[in-house]
């Protein structure tokens, strides 16, 4: 029973630092998520272009993107690009103070760049799986390109990708627990300094696991249903 | 940029070493759990198979980050009992808690993988195998595991890569992998390029072994070509001459599974 006490809510426990974690954890893969599509959906583009231009830099993407260690990437930002906005601030003026590059903002920014790497692959193949004869039927009756692809395409892209990209979310919301590594408050971080605090390791990773394990359940059974309603006007093989 | 290779390459070369040696030592230790755990997953009584899902489920489900320090830093609350048990010179060690973590995880994703495989094997051929007799473990052995390894080779040279990059995270408890020495050699040298060589490190790491590894697969699926000749270039080394005979005698060959089929 000493064990809940740990976990417990108030001055004594750890429970509440633990929650303010979630949240952070929470609110870093929902943030990261529509700006990795963002990246995923110009990706996708790039790479079914006619150009060989967009084709070879979205491939040069995926690839480096996908053969790199996350963790890697999000030190590439986090030091890289705070590295980058220090030397361009004191190019501009000598006199200026040392700027924190968020962990946030870096931890968002990685995660984002590997969710577009992937998504990209995903959303390049939905894409290249549609049927040709609809595109062509919806220029034949004067549709301009944009309404092509807000009517025609990109509905059946997103029920095509839903899996794929459902596997790629339940691996963002578990890539989050890098961040931690930069010293984010995410869940993870929170749970080190719990340990350090009381010397219970076990019992605070076993929590964090646990919470893991349950967000990703929650949002498995989401996924299902979800690709269950994008299905319902197709019928099965 | 260059400088930095010369004075700190070979310790890059050292961590990429470890990366290799981490990542296929637990890949193989996987391999060597996963078959039997598959099998019993895809057709053992249903008491055994809950267990494994439930394995399955929160190794994919919980971040390799908290497991790693559920095994390493987790272990230590246990400590006396580990030292009784004469345990803890495992538990105390950064790359024997990461060697194990690594395992159980890759093991849990390669045996839903073998089970995908192990569910693609066509039937019939099970059931010609069982007719002429053949006990079960010459069954596994001939028919089944060699369609399973087949289906499944893509997916696990995947699985093979995501462990390599998911690896890195063991620097975080102190291995020096070559992500390791990066962050060891950027910390003393502010220097960002190590980053990059350190990518670069890791994309020719991948591209290598994605290339074996496809011509690994080519290896399996050498029967279901359609002729060896056509689909792969001749070598301009090779004179056409000596060459020549041997299309005619591959399309022969192969001719006879059309047939039967």
């Amino acid at each position: 029973m000493e064990w809940f006490n740990y976990l417990s809510f108030g001055a004594q426990g750890w429970g509440d630092e633990l929650l303010s974690g979630l949240a952070i954890t929470l609110a870093l893969a929902l943030v990261t998520l529509p700006l990795g599509l963002m990246i995923g959906m110009t990706t996708a583009a790039a790479s079914v272009s006619e150009h060989k231009l967009p084709r070879s830099a979205a491939f040069t993407f995926t690839t480096t993107i996908r053969g790199i260690p996350e963790l890697l990437t999000l030190f590439m930002i986090y030091h890289g690009v705070g590295l980058l906005i220090n030397k361009t601030l004191k190019w501009f003026d000598p006199q200026a103070a040392f700027f924190e590059f968020s962990p946030f903002v870096a931890g968002t920014v990685a995660l984002a760049l590997v969710f577009g790497g992937y998504s990209g692959e995903v959303l390049r193949g939905a894409w290249q799986a549609l049927d040709k004869g609809q595109k062509e039927a919806a220029q034949a009756i004067g549709m301009s390109r944009l309404q092509v692809f807000r009517r025609i395409e990109l509905p059946q892209i997103f029920r095509l990708a839903l899996p794929g990209l459902g596997n790629l979310w339940i691996n963002l919301l578990k890539d989050t627990a890098l961040v931690s590594v930069i010293a984010l408050n995410d869940l993870m971080r929170m749970a080190n300094i719990a340990v350090g605090a009381t010397k219970k390791p076990f019992l605070f990773f076993l929590t964090v696991c646990l919470t893991y394990w349950l967000i990703c359940i929650f949002f498995e059974w989401c996924i299902a249903r979800l690709e269950n309603r994008a299905n319902r006007g197709i019928r099965a093989a | 940029m260059f400088e930095l290779l010369i004075d700190y390459g070979p310790r890059l070369l050292d961590g990429a070493f470890m990366t290799l040696q981490l990542t296929f030592l637990s890949v193989l230790i996987a391999a060597t759990l996963s078959l039997p755990l598959a099998i019993v997953r895809h057709s053992g009584n249903r008491i055994w198979r809950a267990p494994i899902r439930l394995y399955i489920s929160f190794f994919r489900g919980t971040p390799l980050l908290a497991q790693l320090f559920l095994v390493y830093y987790g272990s230590g609350q246990f400590r006396p009992e580990l030292q009784e048990l004469g345990l803890w010179w495992f538990f105390r060690d950064p790359f024997y808690c990461a060697l194990l973590t690594f395992s159980l995880n890759s093991a849990a994703y390669q045996i839903e993988i073998l089970r995908g495989g192990l569910q693609a094997v066509p039937y019939g051929e099970v059931e010609a195998g069982i007719a002429i007799g053949l006990p079960r473990s010459l069954l596994y052995r001939k028919i089944i595991l060699p369609h399973t390894y087949r289906i499944a080779f893509p997916a696990l040279g995947n699985e093979i890569i995501l462990m390599l990059k998911g690896g890195a995270i063991a620097s975080v408890i102190t291995v020096l992998d070559l992500m390791g020495h990066t962050r060891r050699v950027f910390s003393q040298t502010f220097d960002i390029s190590v980053y990059f060589w350190a990518a670069l490190l890791y994309l020719v790491i991948t591209c290598a072994f994605v290339l074996v590894w496809r011509q690994g697969e080519r290896y399996l699926t050498r029967h279901m070509r359609r002729s060896t000749h056509q689909s792969s270039p001749t070598p301009a080394s090779v004179p056409t001459a000596e060459k020549k005979p041997t299309p005619a005698i591959a399309a022969e060959k192969m001719e006879q599974p059309t047939h039967a089929s």
